[in-house]
């Protein structure tokens, strides 16, 4: 059993036009930027992958990153609860120009439907939306006296995730709130590819701090020093 | 003469209502400063939705930890008996009714407890982030707003004009010149800032006003 890549190259191969991506992080924190990076790099040498739906809390920030993807051409649609980061100029400008698609979905009831689609359940009711303009068009149903809307389960065909520790097993820890999203896209996508600080021995994490176990992740890459989206950001760095 | 609450003495006023012990959310932006004015001898844990229990204060500039951030994204420290946890656990936290209190910020608060607070119409980029969750499952939703816009229509009125966040979710209102809890579809007055007359109030109020009982004083410190 080993589930470590070489590079980031081979770790996003065999992502293909129209596919749907989950991207982990929240804001910076847990974004696999060198993942997204190795997969623009593709798109600049070959035009594919394209027309991407691309799953993430936010919709990109500055020019880097899903920003980047986004600037590039490469993203059709963006599921997401919060397009508006501190600089979301790229995702703007195609929005107001109509050239991506938005699926505005509330933060917990995206959460909830990316751990539905990792665990097999189509559908699921939550108080979220009801009586808003984002129920409009779903079934509704009382439980208990209270109103609440059907959601549906979302998954993807890949998962770009970073995490901190990784054995070849794909047992995974995270760092701090870069969890967010990622364990439960690990769970949604068919191909779950992640980026990690350091790849250790089977046994060196202790299985009572595995966080996402194996069983979810099916390539991983080392990246020992792996940039943070913020800190880029920050330091007006740009991947156009 | 001071005229209506600062907005720190809003959220001074709000912050004397959170219990010692309290799970605690607070929206992005101006709610986050409540958590400054938590009353001595008390103390709350506060929530973030994308993932930590009992964070802290911002730490100072340059020791930032970009992977300690809060739902605003801004950098944030770690309290002792603090913990990490994915986004279905945060929000069945929010959903499930674990959370004692959410603070939210409003653009209109109706009579029945409707808040509108994540879109001011069809223009621009929508985002709505974890609003439309937060305002279900915490056994207590305040909102902390001006009385009203920045025009001077009323915030408070009997039906919210913008998209709504949530329907008959709030159930006490914290604005700079009264604590007005919702009862039974109404704006029970509970306290009153000691310079603004009865009817001066209601006039800047899009609904009525009931009284049940005194009418307190909200007196908040200079801040």
């Amino acid at each position: 059993m080993d589930k470590t890549v070489a590079g980031v190259a081979d770790a996003v191969a065999g992502i293909k036009d129209s596919m749907t991506v989950m991207i982990g992080g929240f804001g910076g924190a847990g974004a696999p930027i060198e993942l997204i990076h190795a997969l623009i790099d593709r798109f600049r040498a070959t035009g594919s992958p394209k027309s991407l739906t691309v799953v993430n809390n936010n919709a990109g920030n500055g020019r880097i990153g899903i920003a980047a993807m986004i600037d590039h051409g490469m993203v059709a649609k963006m599921v997401c609860s919060f397009p508006r980061s501190s600089d979301p100029r790229a995702f703007t400008q195609k929005y107001l120009a109509g050239e991506i698609e938005l699926e505005l979905v509330p933060q917990g009831t995206l959460a909830e439907r990316i751990r539905a689609g990792g665990a097999g359940i189509p559908a699921f009711y939550t108080p979220t939306t009801y009586g808003t303009d984002l129920a409009k068009g779903k079934p509704v149903a009382e439980f208990e006296g209270r109103n609440y809307v059907q959601e549906r389960w979302l998954k993807a065909d890949v998962a770009l995730i970073k995490a901190e520790l990784a054995d070849r097993h794909g047992n995974l820890t995270y760092r701090k709130a870069a969890r967010n999203f990622s364990p439960l896209m690990v769970a949604a996508a068919r191909l779950t590819v992640v980026q990690v600080a350091q790849i250790v021995a089977p046994g060196a994490i202790d299985p009572e701090h595995v966080a996402t176990p194996g069983i979810f992740v099916d390539r991983i890459v080392e990246i020992a020093d792996a940039v943070q989206e913020e800190a880029l950001i920050r330091a007006g760095i740009e991947y156009a | 003469m001071t005229t209506k609450l600062t907005n720190a003495q809003i959220a001074w006023r709000a912050a004397q209502d959170i219990e010692d012990g309290a799970y605690v959310n607070l929206g992005i932006g101006f709610p986050e400063m409540v958590a400054k004015f938590q009353p001595s001898g008390r103390q709350a844990i506060f929530h973030t939705e994308n993932g930590i229990l009992n964070f802290g204060e911002a730490p100072p500039a340059g020791e930032e930890d970009w992977d300690l951030i809060n739902a605003g994204k801004k950098a944030v420290t770690l309290k002792p008996g603090a913990s990490f946890f994915h986004h279905a656990d945060s929000f069945a936290m929010v959903r499930g009714g674990h959370l004692d209190v959410a603070i939210l910020g409003a653009y209109e608060v109706a009579e029945t407890g409707d808040l509108a607070n994540w879109s001011t119409g069809p223009k621009g980029v929508p985002a709505v982030g974890g609003a439309m969750d937060l305002v279900h499952g915490a056994r207590r939703v305040a909102v902390i707003t001006d009385h009203v816009t920045k025009d001077g229509r009323p915030k408070l009125v009997k039906k919210c004009s913008l998209p709504l966040t949530g329907v008959g979710c709030v159930t006490r209102v914290y604005t700079s010149l009264a604590v007005i809890d919702i009862a039974a579809s109404r704006f029970v007055l509970r306290e009153k800032f000691p310079a603004i007359g009865l009817d001066e109030l209601q006039e800047l109020t899009g609904a009525e006003l009931v009284v049940e009982g005194t009418i307190a004083d909200l007196n908040v410190p200079e801040l």
